[in-house]
């Protein structure tokens, strides 16, 4: 394995900036360690090689030139392929959308290249991000690094299994009801889903409007307040980005967590969970004791109803962001004599059995009728939820709190019945619906060697206080470093 | 039991999917299922609760009137999976 | 007002196409007619990703057409998504609003026959058009262009205030008058860019609930409009009469065989599944702002028509006529401002230049582009005419001469020798020459037939060549056939 691949996202692009390397060196390091590891793996769905190679020698001319291509000068980087990417296919890992190739950028792939970035390639993924393991892909099958008969969680699974493969130095993926953090914790990669209204949303193929975020996914701390960095803003072409300046994430990562409060909530350790997820958290929470911050039990009394509240709420505009699937101006069509089959045919051919169900049921929660007693009485126990955020962490400066239950499961395990596989998202489920930003960082192994991650929840665009812990913690352990077999 | 196979006919129309018999028995069970277990949120007491259409606390984001968008080439018709021309193609509308 | 014991009620809901220049969501060109999609961008095709942005200008346009119909404007008001399939509507829903529209609780004051009524409003809201769909040569295919996807639409819809096809006529013009003297529309319902559906049930009379509805669509034009109002009047009351019962439906409009006819049944009503529109934060507008356009808003049609009279003295006819259109009204105050007097100004206006304008197809605009003359040549012809040097038949005689050129009429005429004859001498001498030519008619007029003094004059006037003043030869007439 090339020492490059290794390399973090800082070391990377410093390396191309005082030229010891060249953008074209990391890439076509970056595509070997691709074909080499894929055919086990099937992170990508598309793999950009001759892109990639033209942007990195573009990358090299301008600092040969003696001009600074950014703060990823020159990095590989891969985007989860439910964001768009101008001249790439872009398919969402759905049939419907096998074939579609974007005529414009999403803005954080466009803000990823105007920092130097060099997109290798398009990351699996669940099927219109709806799942929590990447079984629901229908282009392919993305395996856990660590363990090839376990997923890599869901729904950014290839996003988080490239980066802990060494395919890539970081990537992107999406986060609607953990899909960033989950599959983070899986691979013992960092995860990051920042504030609703952070990043902008432009160009991510829409899963759920009020709750989508784009999070960037890297090997430490650091390398994900970069590329954080390079994304975050507001965007004109996004009217629910915020307004607000964008902080220096850098700058908060070596403050410490002397005197900082950290709330345990009380409904996220329950019975059913790991026991070694659950004491890999209760050590990392000793851990930060340790460093010096303080922890007091908390509590998110409305956590129970999360999960039927998310499922109202994210399905019920799913089915609405859904209905462009027509294939009338791009996507998978059906031929038919008659406009009401095609329609029918084309997405019943295009869509597979998740969205499908996804879809049937947010129509029947905003439906003549139901549309009370399900979608605005979600809406309304979203405000509960919201509320106990904001009293917990009116006297606590972040939340501590698994990700997950359990680590990766095997495929196939949670595929029978839904409402098991909805049920696992209880942890982070709750942290979209407040609209608030998320963490989640390697805290240990279990006894098979799968990954734990540690999440930390924190205040409304307060990213820099959960980089802080992150990174203070990360300074005392060693977790991250830690790496799949090759 | 909350939904019926009727239920699902409904919807799928209005969602427009067309479903096999097989697919239609399977989802009227697995929604009943779900919904089921969601019922336990009617039993929450949410009076003078606003619902939350959105986390932001600002409001709508006003941009000037001005046309920034040149005419398009063929960018709008790569995709399509028929077209005559400049138009999409789709199969004939009856009204 | 109620005819065999049968009283109808009717709601008007117009869609209005605004006249900004990009469209309501996104960047694209809101104007008509380009080459099919190529004013379309990823946001109005509905792709993968895309995202809407409100146009101000659009929210402005609104809070004018609120504060012109005395509604309250919402300090909040929000999106929503209507929810259905259809392949001039990329998205699958389009953006509308539906609990919280931007106004409320306006009305209208019309004229019907002369006598005011009140029409009450109930709602003005924003949303987006679609795109269009047209049959492909060999009819086996629609074709589907998204130039007209996004184009801002104010939808207004009018409370079921109506009792007869003339009310609505009223309430339909003096919208659209409104429309067009605030600049947000062109008003024009042969293009689309006014629409009108109407709602139409009927009940006994003093019945204080209402009967069953009926959804009229697929009108395009005034006359249609009041065409089919009168057709489902008709319908329904003689089935009301009959006892048959009536159902609750949309009937479109056929202008061939001039009837309604009921649309295909749908399986399955279409249920719109409205839900927040979560891409749009709720839009805020500040007292600041509505007083801002208030304060910028013109003198609306009905002043300006009261205006007229006082300060003109018009006729309330004639100043109805000449404020309908508000580019109309400042071609008649130009032309009174470079010197014409106003009723004869109004006079010239309404009969000849309108009817050129009418005839031309020159009012398709929201603002006449073309005026056959210029207000100022008007007015100069109009004094012209006043002070005797032109008589009116030469003037008219001159419209086409004067088009196009910027030429003052005076001088026209004095370079053609236009000039009327009122030299008393030389029409005695054309008077007793017709008298001696037509002995008969002169017996005739003797003899008490008072109108072959028309033909008389007539003959004068063609002996000089129209260039007679008609007035001193019918005076000149009269003297000397009194004589003898």
């Amino acid at each position: 394995m090339s020492a490059l691949t290794d390399l973090s996202v800082r070391e990377a692009a410093a390396r191309v900036r005082r030229r010891d390397v060249s953008s074209v060196e990391l890439t076509r390091a970056a595509l070997a360690r691709i074909a080499a590891v894929e055919p086990a793996l099937g992170a990508f769905l598309t793999v950009a090689g001759a892109e990639a190679l033209a942007a990195a020698g573009a990358i090299d001319r301008r600092v040969a030139a003696g001009e600074d291509p950014g703060p990823l000068a020159g990095v590989p980087v891969g985007i989860k392929d439910i964001i768009c990417t101008n001249g790439i296919r872009t398919t969402a890992a759905s049939r419907i959308l096998q074939k579609f190739v974007p005529p414009y950028d999403a803005t954080v792939t466009a803000r990823l290249k105007d920092a130097g970035a060099v997109v290798v390639g398009k990351l699996n993924c669940d099927e219109f991000a709806m799942g929590s393991s990447t079984e629901n892909s229908a282009l392919g099958t993305t395996r856990n690094p660590w363990d090839p008969d376990r997923v890599p969680g869901g729904s950014s699974g290839g996003s988080a299994a490239a980066v802990a493969a060494r395919e890539c130095h970081a990537s992107l993926g999406t986060d609607t009801g953990g899909s960033v953090r989950l599959p983070a914790a899986f691979c013992g990669v960092v995860g990051l889903k920042p504030t609703y209204g952070r990043v902008s949303r432009y160009g991510v193929i829409a899963y759920a409007s009020s709750l989508d975020q784009v999070g960037p996914i890297a090997r430490d701390v650091a390398d994900t307040a970069l590329v954080l960095q390079a994304i975050a803003g507001n965007d004109p072409r996004d009217s629910t980005s915020s307004p607000r300046p964008v902080p220096s994430y850098a700058a908060a990562l070596d403050r410490g967590v002397r005197g900082l409060r950290l709330g345990l909530p009380r409904e996220y350790f329950v019975e059913g969970m790991q026991p070694e997820v659950e004491a890999a958290v209760r050590g990392a929470v000793q851990q930060l004791e340790r460093l010096g911050a303080t922890v007091q039990p908390v509590s998110l009394p409305h956590t129970e109803y999360a999960i039927a509240t998310y499922y109202l709420i994210a399905t019920a505009e799913a089915s609405s962001n859904l209905a462009r699937y027509d294939g009338i101006r791009y996507g998978l069509r059906v031929s038919e004599p008659s406009l009401r089959a095609m329609y029918q045919r084309s997405r019943a051919a295009g869509f597979g059995t998740e969205v499908k169900r996804r879809i049937m049921l947010g129509t029947y929660a905003l439906s003549a009728g139901y549309y009370d007693a399900y979608y605005l009485k979600a809406q309304q126990v979203r405000t509960l939820i919201r509320r106990d955020f904001e009293q917990a962490l009116g006297t606590c400066d972040a939340l501590v709190a698994p990700v997950a239950p359990t680590t990766a499961f095997r495929f196939g395990e949670k595929t029978a019945d839904p409402l098991t596989m909805y049920l696992f998202d209880i942890f982070t489920i709750s942290v979209n619906l407040a609209g608030l930003p998320g963490l989640s960082v390697p805290c240990g192994f279990d006894q098979t060697g799968l990954p734990i991650g540690l999440q930390l929840i924190g205040r409304s665009f307060d990213e820099e206080t959960l980089l802080r812990v992150g990174a203070a913690y990360e300074a005392a352990t060693d977790w991250h470093a830690k790496r799949p077999p090759a | 039991m909350a939904l019926t196979r009727d239920d699902v006919r409904r919807v799928a129309i209005l969602a427009r999917l067309e479903l096999e018999p097989a697919e239609e028995e399977r989802l009227t069970v697995d929604l009943d299922h779900i919904l089921e277990a969601f019922a336990r949120l009617a039993a929450l007491d949410t009076k003078d609760v606003p619902p939350t259409a959105h986390v932001e606390d600002f409001g709508a984001l006003l941009r000037a009137d001005e046309v920034k968008n040149p005419p398009a080439g063929d960018e709008p018709l790569l995709n399509a999976p028929a077209r005559d021309g400049r138009f999409f193609r789709v199969p004939k509308i009856i009204e | 007002m109620t005819t065999n014991g049968i009283e109808t009620v009717i709601g008007l809901e117009v869609h209005a196409e605004l006249l900004t220049h990009a469209k309501i969501f996104c960047s694209c060109s809101a104007a008509f007619g380009g080459p099919p999609n190529t004013d379309v961008c990823p946001v109005c095709l509905g792709m993968p990703g895309v995202l809407p942005v409100l146009n101000r200008r659009v929210v402005e346009f609104a809070i004018r057409a609120g504060l012109a119909t005395h509604c309250t404007i919402a300090p909040v008001s929000r999106f929503a998504r209507k929810n259905y399939f259809y392949p001039d509507l990329p998205k699958g829903y389009q953006i509308s609003m539906y609990e919280a529209p931007i106004c409320t609780a306006g009305w209208l004051d019309v004229l019907v026959d002369g006598e005011p009524k009140r029409i009450g409003l109930t709602r003005i809201h924003m949303e987006e058009d679609t795109g269009k769909n047209i049959h492909d040569a060999h009819g086996d295919a629609s074709l589907v262009d998204f130039n007209r996807s996004c184009v801002p639409l104010l939808e207004i819809v009018s409370e079921p205030d109506m009792r007869t096809v003339a009310e609505a006529g009223a309430y339909l013009r003096t919208l659209r008058s409104i429309l067009q003297y605030l600049e947000i529309c062109d008003g024009n319902m042969e293009e689309g860019s006014f629409r009108c559906d109407a709602n139409v049930s009927v009940r006994p009379a003093g019945a204080t609930t209402f009967g069953t509805k009926v959804e009229v669509k697929n009108m395009n034009s005034f006359r249609a409009v009041e065409k089919a109002i009168a057709y489902e009047i008709a319908r329904q009351s003689d089935a009301l009469q009959h006892g048959e019962r009536l159902v609750q439906e949309t009937r479109l409009w056929d202008a061939d065989r001039e009837e309604t006819r009921s649309m295909r049944k749908k399986e399955y009503a279409d249920d719109y599944r409205y839900f927040p529109e979560p891409d749009l934060l709720p839009l805020v507008i500040e007292q600041k702002w509505v007083d801002e356009v208030r304060a910028s808003l013109p003198e609306l049609p009905a002043a300006r028509r009261e205006r007229f009279v006082r300060e003109h003295g018009l006729s309330a006819y004639d100043a109805d006529v000449l404020t309908q259109r508000k580019d109309v009204a400042d071609y008649f105050e130009a032309g009174v401002a470079a010197g014409a007097p106003a009723k004869e100004m109004a006079n010239w206006v309404t009969t000849e230049i309108l009817r050129l304008v009418r005839d031309e197809k020159l009012d398709r605009a929201l603002v006449i582009q073309e005026w056959p003359i210029t207000a100022a040549q008007l007015a100069r012809l109009v004094t012209l005419v006043q002070q005797g040097t032109i008589n009116r038949n030469t003037a008219k005689a001159l419209l086409p001469k004067l088009r196009g050129t910027g030429r003052d009429p005076a001088e026209l005429v004095q370079a053609e020798g236009l000039a009327q004859v009122s030299d008393r001498g030389a029409l005695e001498q054309a008077v007793a020459d017709v008298i001696a030519k037509h002995p008969a008619q002169v017996e005739q007029f003797r003899g008490g037939k008072e109108q072959v003094l028309g033909f008389l004059v007539g003959q004068v006037m063609k002996a000089s060549r129209g260039k007679a003043n008609p007035q001193l030869v019918q005076e000149l007439l009269r003297a000397q056939l009194a004589k003898a």
